[in-house]
């Protein structure tokens, strides 16, 4: 067996591992507070809340025009200036969660106003709270909607967290440098972490279909079911 | 007794509603006819707060909503659950099957007990003729079917007053006669029916009262028959386009 094979799978698991053990709950623990981050910004603006608004638009126009990298080291490297020093991992998971905040508060905010209006009024001539409309009526239909666009926030965060290498947090890509470091075989080292990336985002993709199909109250499923029994009829 | 005085509604420059005032009996229906722009959904969506009077008073029972002074939004709210609304576009919750659609409400705003909520949903069901159908979701069902199912959920919350806006618009005139029906069968006598329509059948066959609209105003009011022998050139008119 080559050096390189060896070398390949002797790497697999000790990155895999750091994958499932970093990466992976990095990655959900940012993808859930961000989006609940991103649903109260987006009722926030559609609500058009005093101050709270002019809030939110701020803080979506700096975080989207500012690039990730340059907020993880302002976080990591510069608050403890400020006298505020943030653990690695805790910088990591806030800036992420900001990032994911802002970036999809307009996915969520443009699918709840996609909600037809008649589904608003129906609700409200029902006597329905805001809050209960919103929950009961709104934002499931919004989520069905969301579900595509805010899947491909979550395949890019999954990506996206191999920044966190750069503040000091062992994830997947950090562990794959210093085994670089040690056997310099980057060539066949850095494909095989790309391939891991690949097979988590693989997942989140089969994930996605899962989910839409779950959500499809219209049309999906029953009518998939139709046409199987019209294939066997024929 | 409904009375509604001296309301005014306007979008933007366009008065929709000019000083209207109209009584409406109870446990009667009326129905308001007049052509499009008239200010007839306007109206029906005014009396179930869906959009505000700019001025004017609502009276009813003991209740005096004046929109011209500050309201107080809990006796805005106590009135509007007096009302039921259906829509032109039956607007039932794609995202819930039939007996949820009705259920929902009931137990969501009025905190009924799910298992009391989901009998008197069955108990409507099949008032509408619809139970076999309850476990469907809305796409499911044809126009006629949705509709039926909306006129439900909005008496699963027993509302006094019946608010239809254009009921059989988006449907077949087949459909029309039999939605015509339902309703009279289900709220004739128990409910304040108002029914904003261009159909002249549902004036003629379920109406205690018609109203004409006209511009924001009323122009006519009285039975069927009045309004049908009515020498006004203008209500003429109307009803020769309609026919």
């Amino acid at each position: 067996m080559s050096r390189e094979l060896r070398i390949f799978i002797d790497s697999f698991f000790p990155i895999l591992i750091t994958g499932l053990k970093v990466t992976i709950p990095l990655t959900l623990i940012v993808f859930i507070l961000g989006t609940l981050l991103a649903v109260i910004v987006a009722i926030i603006r559609i609500r058009k809340i005093k101050v709270l608004s002019q809030i939110s638009w701020f803080y979506v126009w700096i975080i989207r025009g500012t690039p990730l990298i340059v907020q993880l080291f302002i976080v990591f490297f510069g608050l403890p200036k400020m006298g505020i020093i943030i653990p690695a991992i805790p910088a990591a998971i806030i800036t992420f969660t900001l990032s994911v905040g802002a970036y999809s508060s307009e996915i969520v905010r443009s699918a709840i106003l996609a909600v037809p209006t008649g589904q608003w009024e129906a609700a409200e001539a029902l006597g329905f709270s805001y809050i209960q409309m919103m929950i009961k009526v709104i934002l499931p239909q919004a989520t069905k909607i969301a579900v595509p666009p805010l899947f491909n926030s979550f395949i890019s965060l999954v990506k996206d967290t191999s920044l966190a290498s750069t503040i000091t947090v062992t994830e997947m890509f950090l562990a794959t440098q210093r085994i670089t470091a040690r056997t310099y075989e980057p060539f066949i080292l850095y494909i095989e972490v790309g391939l891991i990336y690949l097979i988590f985002c693989s997942v989140l993709t089969w994930l996605q279909s899962k989910v839409e199909d779950k959500l499809s109250f219209n049309k999906g499923k029953s009518i998939k079911k139709k046409e199987k029994s019209y294939v066997e009829v024929n | 007794m409904l009375k509604l005085i001296n309301i005014t509604k306007s979008f933007g420059d366009n008065i929709v509603l000019k000083d209207l005032s109209l009584e409406i009996e109870s446990d009667k229906t009326t129905v308001i006819i007049g052509s499009s722009g008239s200010g007839k959904s306007t109206l029906l969506r005014c009396i179930n707060m869906l959009s505000e009077p700019d001025a004017g008073i609502f009276s009813y029972k003991d209740m005096t909503l004046n929109f011209s002074d500050k309201l107080d939004r809990r006796l805005e709210y106590k009135f509007k659950k007096l009302t039921g609304m259906v829509f032109q576009g039956f607007n039932l919750f794609p995202h819930k099957t039939v007996i949820e659609n009705i259920v929902l409400a009931p137990i969501t705003v009025n905190s009924i007990d799910k298992k009391i909520a989901y009998e008197e949903a069955e108990i409507l069901l099949k008032q509408v003729g619809l139970f076999e159908k309850k476990d469907q979701y809305p796409h499911e069902l044809s126009g006629g079917q949705q509709q039926r199912i909306a006129i439900a959920r909005a008496l699963a919350m027993k509302p006094d007053i019946m608010l239809f806006d254009e009921p059989t618009s988006a449907l077949d005139p087949e459909i029309e006669l039999e939605i015509l029906k339902l309703i009279s069968k289900v709220t004739k006598g128990n409910f304040t029916n108002i029914i904003v329509t261009h159909n002249m059948n549902f004036a003629k066959e379920i109406s205690d009262k018609v109203i004409f609209l006209e511009k924001g105003q009323v122009l006519a009011e009285g039975t069927y028959e009045q309004l049908n022998t009515s020498d006004n050139v203008r209500i003429k008119q109307f009803l020769n386009t309609i026919g």
